[in-house]
């Protein structure tokens, strides 16, 4: 039995509707509302969306503004090994932003390619555990009994393996089946399988605590009076009210993938060399560092970190909006 | 209770066969363990009697049942790569690795929930959300890239112009390669009895503990936070205890309920992330070993590495029902109606 | 007369907000004297919760007294540093809440949580302090309060708890205590005992009582002066038995007159007509279009022997699962275009016999019939299920709850009907429309989303999407133990003209006994999931003839207090 007594915070809640209520259109009625409003008024928000916006758009658009093309070995000049950052190379006055490594490679542009991949494959895997894992989540909390312990069990357990050991055991195992000639190809997929399977857990589960209490709730009583069907009512009613929280769980966890990939890659079973992400750069540039040339890593372990940083603090930003109690 | 405890131990049985029968499918469909064992140079013969011996044309079930006994008795095969037993490299690995995982397990598990209960408490503080601030670029480094940067600035060292002695002091504090100078035991081998031991842990269990310890402290910021919501804590404070009471003694403990599942939790990740911390500072432990087992496909290694975590996370969660039982009466008593 | 323990002056607590400055309570000023009981009562978000907050100095931040003082004993509290408030809460000023089942700690006993707040303000022993807790148990109708001191909170019922609240505000012998909806949560029975307990206490020790409460039973039987308010102020105050007897202000008189009646049927409640409350229902209109479907002869919907179990405790082994019987062989008829009432306390089965009949739940045992077809139990056939879904249609009891928060009011008012398939579909938009003008929304509330609405608005929409297929039979369950008393008069009188204009028959699901004797022809009384006695009305009332019957009349709030002015009897 619910509460009788639920005490809304708007004193004047039974006035009744204007009249001639208009209504304003749909972006309208997002820019106005309270999300928005939050997001307007917090720098912090402002300023991490803008590094993401920046880091995304420079990685989709790297082909066209990468000043050089880094893994056409045509392009490369050895001559412009090693330059140091913001001054011209000494023998052929080429000028490298962020300097160049060993190849004469131009550490700029690496970066712009190294975030497509990294980019991509947390996206990706994130797009993948959402989608395993909303599915199961809807699934155990709405059908219960059986489906829900095996699915909880399974989950539970896996839970109890840190996700970069589960990750690192079926890049290990993929690597065993996939055969030697093929494993640079690919590799960014496996990377992909490996991330978003080690993430599924955390979506299923927030989705079938929060499928659990709406499953209670009277407008899925209404909705089984007149008969839906069980996956008309666990789609078109549950499911676009347990999506908020699930909207939180998939920032946190890009930020989690982004650094899951970079660590697979750093550990040299991730991004292969021909095809470098964030974390196989700084793979690279750590040999560098003992011979004084820190460029190498410090510019694109920055660049990982301004990445992972604006995408959790998005996240924070929208957990605490979503979630106006826990200020 | 006891049916609580009893439940929790089969189903921690149930988790260790599944992951043994992971771990023997890899061992048996991953790559040929015969190709793996003989070079390129190989008869028939050769490879039909390697068949037999390994037991290969056993029914699976058989060689699943044969693959848990040799495990139980400590025979997890023998390494592709190496060509030893594994067991005997596990064995020789484990206690540094160990070592590294306890030293760096307190510092996260003590300096985490002191900060989370500190800023849970003083959440409107400047301390407080300066804390907060920084925890999130804690979550933000990954912890390679902590481990990388710890060595440039106290391994390598940036030397600091100071206007005394020679000019300038150098921050290249602490070694960053290996274990140091270790002390053999017999049974175990250990680094802490040595100075150059000591010095080459400060900086892995750095690296190690530092990511878990932002985690644990978020953590139980947002579980405390969640508690001091509650009606029971509103009715304390309405009942006039003491702020130090109320935060100690009534929200505490109820923010260490759930708190305790995710330490269990952090724990065994620190044994996982022990493999990223290893790799940095080659740290001759049983993480280093997994990577180079995963890079090359040896088996057997990997196989053993995951029976090996996968019984020391059951016992650590193990350990954990049993405290849950000891916090929470609601599970030690029924719920009687009066 | 004795001073006032208790004074406040001019209370007004502002919270600064995104749209502007909100004052939830304005200019507020009363005061109590030592042993007397002062209600504050209003309905949800009059401010009175807001008030005794202020009073005990827990306000919730950003909220805070923006004017007026608050004195205890002659001395004003409200300005004092927050060290010296915590000294003053609990040991001169202590708390009751609401919710018993979460104010206290469940990981701490009785015992220790009572010896922790004896000690936090007396200067005793433990054993001392163990002893008091021992007597103050006892003081509070615990039984054997040697043992259960030691037990903790999980093992004590309901209103077991609300005494353990009790006896924990009591530890320092307060002066003034703030009791905040504190049989709200309770059933009717154990409502009594703790307000009796209440009402001892106060004159045993003389401590100040602020009693708030939205529910005017209470007031009447409980305290002896009250203070109405209304939207952040109070429009009336004084001695109970005038302000009830003779209310003065408009709101009041309103308020007073919607309170349902337990002595006497009357044909409509009167309405409050202050502020600008009332809306619109168009009966007329939508009886002109409903189509006449005479009834057959006959029971309309028969009930069999409906039993339902949960599982209690679930096991791997069969032999040691343990089942809670909700329902337990309960047969009744509901004849056509009556209003069948089911009532009982909470757990006693009657929202599980609802949803048993309205197809939700399967059933265990027993069969459910319509019009002679069986439509939910062994015999029932997919095809009768179809054809009843149709005519059948429900209204819940929470309107926070009954409507999807994601989906717009007009889907909403929609889905039954084209699922159904009873609308064409081209007549979708029009009729959703006809529907929500005709329930006093207007077309254009189809726009909005079920958030942008009031309780008793929301309730309004559940009642425009249950008519959107035309039902014959409505099963109302609690529908308006969520409402504050003036709109539950508004959607009782709704349901009423439901009924006597379409000829609806319905089923009425209510904990409230007066309500039920409004709104129903015949009554069946539950206990335990066991139908314990079902008669008319009129006479369930007046001549009880099963005991446990007979104690829930004598329990009911007495309302011999309230004025009859503006009720006309049937």
């Amino acid at each position: 039995m619910t509460d009788p007594t639920h005490i809304p915070a708007d004193p004047h809640e039974e006035t009744p509707l204007a009249p001639s209520a208009h209504r304003p259109s749909r972006w309208r009625a997002v820019w106005d509302g309270d999300l928005a409003w939050s997001f307007r008024r917090s720098p912090v928000a402002l300023v991490a969306a803008l590094v993401v916006l920046v880091m995304v758009l420079g990685a989709a658009l790297a082909p066209l503004i990468a000043p050089y093309t880094p893994f056409d070995p045509a392009s490369l000049n050895l001559f412009n090994g090693i330059t140091p950052p913001f001054t011209a190379n000494e023998f052929t006055g080429d000028y490298f932003l962020f300097g160049t490594d060993d190849q004469g490679r131009d550490v700029l542009s690496t970066i712009l390619y190294g975030l497509r991949i990294s980019l991509f494959v947390g996206v990706m895997a994130v797009l993948f555990a959402m989608l395993l894992g909303i599915t199961l989540g809807l699934l155990a909390g709405y059908a219960g009994g059986w489906t829900d312990t095996v699915i909880m069990r399974v989950a539970d357990v896996q839970l109890t393996f840190p996700s970069i050991l589960v990750a690192l055991l079926i890049f290990g195992v993929a690597r065993g089946i996939v055969p030697i000639e093929h494993r640079a190809d690919m590799a960014i997929w496996v990377l992909i399988l490996a991330i978003g399977l080690s993430d599924w857990v955390q979506f299923a589960r927030v989705v079938r605590g929060a499928t659990l209490v709406q499953k209670d709730r009277e407008y899925v009583q209404a909705a089984r009076l007149i008969g839906r069907s069980n996956g008309a009512i666990m789609f078109r009613h549950i499911l676009p009210n347990v999506l908020s929280p699930v909207l939180v769980i998939a920032t946190i966890s890009l930020a989690l993938a982004i650094i899951a990939e970079a660590t697979l890659s750093f550990l040299g079973v991730g991004a292969p060399p021909t095809q470098p992400s964030l974390g196989t750069l700084i793979r690279i540039g750590q040999d560098f560092l003992f011979s004084g040339e820190w460029w190498i890593l410090f510019f694109p372990a920055m660049t990982l970190l301004a990445l992972a940083l604006s995408v959790n603090l998005l996240g924070d930003w929208l957990r605490d909006a979503l979630n106006p109690r826990l200020r | 209770m006891l049916s609580y405890i009893l439940r929790r131990i089969l189903q921690s049985v149930i988790v260790l066969l599944v992951v043994g029968l992971v771990a023997f499918s890899m061992f048996r469909f991953v790559g040929d363990p015969i190709e793996q064992l003989l070079g390129q140079e190989r008869t028939q013969a050769d490879v039909d009697r390697l068949r037999e011996a390994l037991g290969l044309n056993e029914p699976f079930v058989v060689q699943y049942l044969g693959f848990l006994g040799r495990a139980i008795q400590g025979d997890f095969g023998i390494s592709y790569r190496q060509a030893r037993p594994v067991a005997e490299i596990l064995l020789e690995r484990a206690p540094a690795t160990l070592e590294l995982a306890l030293v760096s397990g307190i510092i996260a598990v003590v300096l985490g929930i002191a900060l989370g209960v500190f800023t849970a408490i003083r959440r409107e503080g400047f301390a407080a959300n300066a804390i907060m601030t920084v925890s999130l670029i804690g979550v933000s480094l990954p912890t390679f890239l902590i481990g990388v940067l710890l060595i440039w600035f106290f391994g390598i060292g940036i030397e600091i112009p100071v206007p005394w002695g020679d000019g300038t002091i150098s921050t290249k504090l602490f070694p960053t390669f290996g274990r140091g100078e270790v002390v053999d035991l017999g049974w175990w081998t250990t680094g802490l009895l040595t100075e150059s031991g000591r010095a080459s842990l400060v900086l892995p269990a750095i690296t190690l503990g530092l990511y878990q310890m932002t985690l644990i402290m978020r953590l139980v910021r947002s579980e405390m936070l969640e508690v001091l919501r509650q009606d029971y804590i509103r009715f304390a404070r309405a009942r006039g205890l003491k702020a130090r009471v109320v935060n100690f003694r009534h929200a505490l403990k109820n923010t260490l309920v759930p708190v305790i599942t995710i330490i269990g939790l952090q724990l065994g990740a620190i044994i996982a992330f022990a493999i990223i911390t290893e790799t940095v500072f080659q740290w001759p432990g049983v993480g280093l070993l997994f990577i180079n087992a995963v890079q090359f496909v040896d088996i057997p290694v990997m196989a053993a590495y995951l029976m090996l975590v996968s019984v020391m996370f059951v016992v650590i969660n193990l350990i954990v029902d049993l405290l849950y039982v000891t916090v929470d009466p609601r599970l030690r008593i029924d719920g009687g109606t009066a | 007369m004795t001073d006032p323990v208790l004074k406040i002056t001019g209370l007004t607590v502002e919270i600064p907000t995104r749209r502007g400055v909100v004052r939830p309570v304005r200019d507020v000023s009363w005061d109590i004297r030592p042993g007397e009981i002062v209600g504050v009562v209003g309905e949800s978000g009059a401010g009175k919760s807001m008030t005794g907050n202020a009073v005990i100095g827990l306000l919730d931040r950003p909220a805070h007294i923006s004017a007026g003082e608050i004195d205890l004993d002659g001395r004003r509290i409200d300005d004092l540093p927050e060290r010296e408030k915590a000294r003053i809460r609990g040991r001169r000023i202590a708390m009751i809440f609401q919710d018993p089942l979460t104010s206290l700690n469940p990981l701490f006993t009785v015992g220790q949580q009572l010896v922790e707040t004896i000690r936090a303000h007396l200067d005793v022993s433990a054993g001392e302090a163990r002893e008091r807790a021992v007597a103050l148990l006892d003081r509070v109708g615990i039984p054997d309060p040697g043992t259960r001191v030691d037990q903790y909170p999980h093992q004590f019922s309901g209103g077991m708890r609300q005494r353990v609240v009790i006896a924990l505000a009591l530890c320092a012998e307060p002066e003034v205590v703030v009791a905040d909806e504190p049989t709200t949560a309770l059933d009717v029975s154990i409502q009594a005992q703790i307000l009796d307990l209440i009402r001892e206490l106060a004159r045993e020790r003389g401590m100040g009582v602020m009693l708030v409460t939205h529910d005017m039973g209470v007031i009447a039987e409980t305290t002896d002066r009250v203070n109405v308010m209304y939207d952040g102020e109070i429009v009336e105050s004084g001695p109970t038995a005038r302000v009830l007897g003779a209310p003065e202000h408009p709101y009041t008189q309103s308020l007073v007159a919607a309170v349902p009646r337990p002595d006497r049927k009357l044909r409509r409640f009167p309405q409050v007509s202050y502020g600008g409350r009332e809306t619109a229902f168009r009966i007329e209109d939508l009886a002109r279009d409903w189509p006449a479907r005479p009834a057959g002869d006959g029971p309309f919907l028969e009930a069999r022997g409906l039993t339902k179990r949960f599982l209690e405790k679930g096991s791997l082994i069969p032999s040691r699962r343990r089942w809670f019987t909700a329902v337990d062989d309960a047969s009744f008829a509901i004849r056509p275009g009556e209003v069948f009432g089911l009532v009982g306390e909470s757990g006693s089965g009657k929202s599980t016999i609802a949803r048993m009949i309205a197809g939700l739940y399967p059933l265990d045992e027993g069969e459910v019939r319509f019009e002679g077809e069986v439509v939910a139990g062994a015999g029932a056939t997919e095809a009768a299920r179809d054809a009843y879904r149709s005519q059948v249609q429900m209204i819940f009891q929470d309107p926070f709850s009954s409507l999807n928060p994601r989906h717009r009011v007009d889907r909403i008012v929609a889905e039954p009907a084209l699922h159904l398939g009873v609308i064409p579909k081209a007549n979708v938009t029009a009729r959703v429309g006809e529907l929500l003008d005709r329930v006093g929304l207007g077309a254009e509330a189809g726009l909005k989303y079920p958030h942008e609405f009031s309780g008793g608005q929301r309730q309004r929409i559940s009642i425009a999407r249950a008519l959107a297929t035309q039902p014959r039979f409505l099963i109302c369950d609690e529908p308006t133990s969520a409402l504050d008393v003036s709109i539950q008069a508004q959607i009782l009188n709704i349901l009423k003209d439901l009924q006597e204009h379409l000829g609806l028959t319905m089923l009425f699901i209510s904990h409230d006994l007066p309500v039920v004797r409004q709104m129903c022809d015949r009554v069946g009384v539950l206990k335990d999931g066991r139908l314990v006695e079902v008669a008319e009305t009129a006479r369930l009332f007046e001549a009880p003839e099963h005991p446990y019957t007979r104690e829930l009349i004598s329990l009911m709030p007495k309302t011999d207090l309230l004025s009859n002015a503006g009720l006309a009897a049937e």
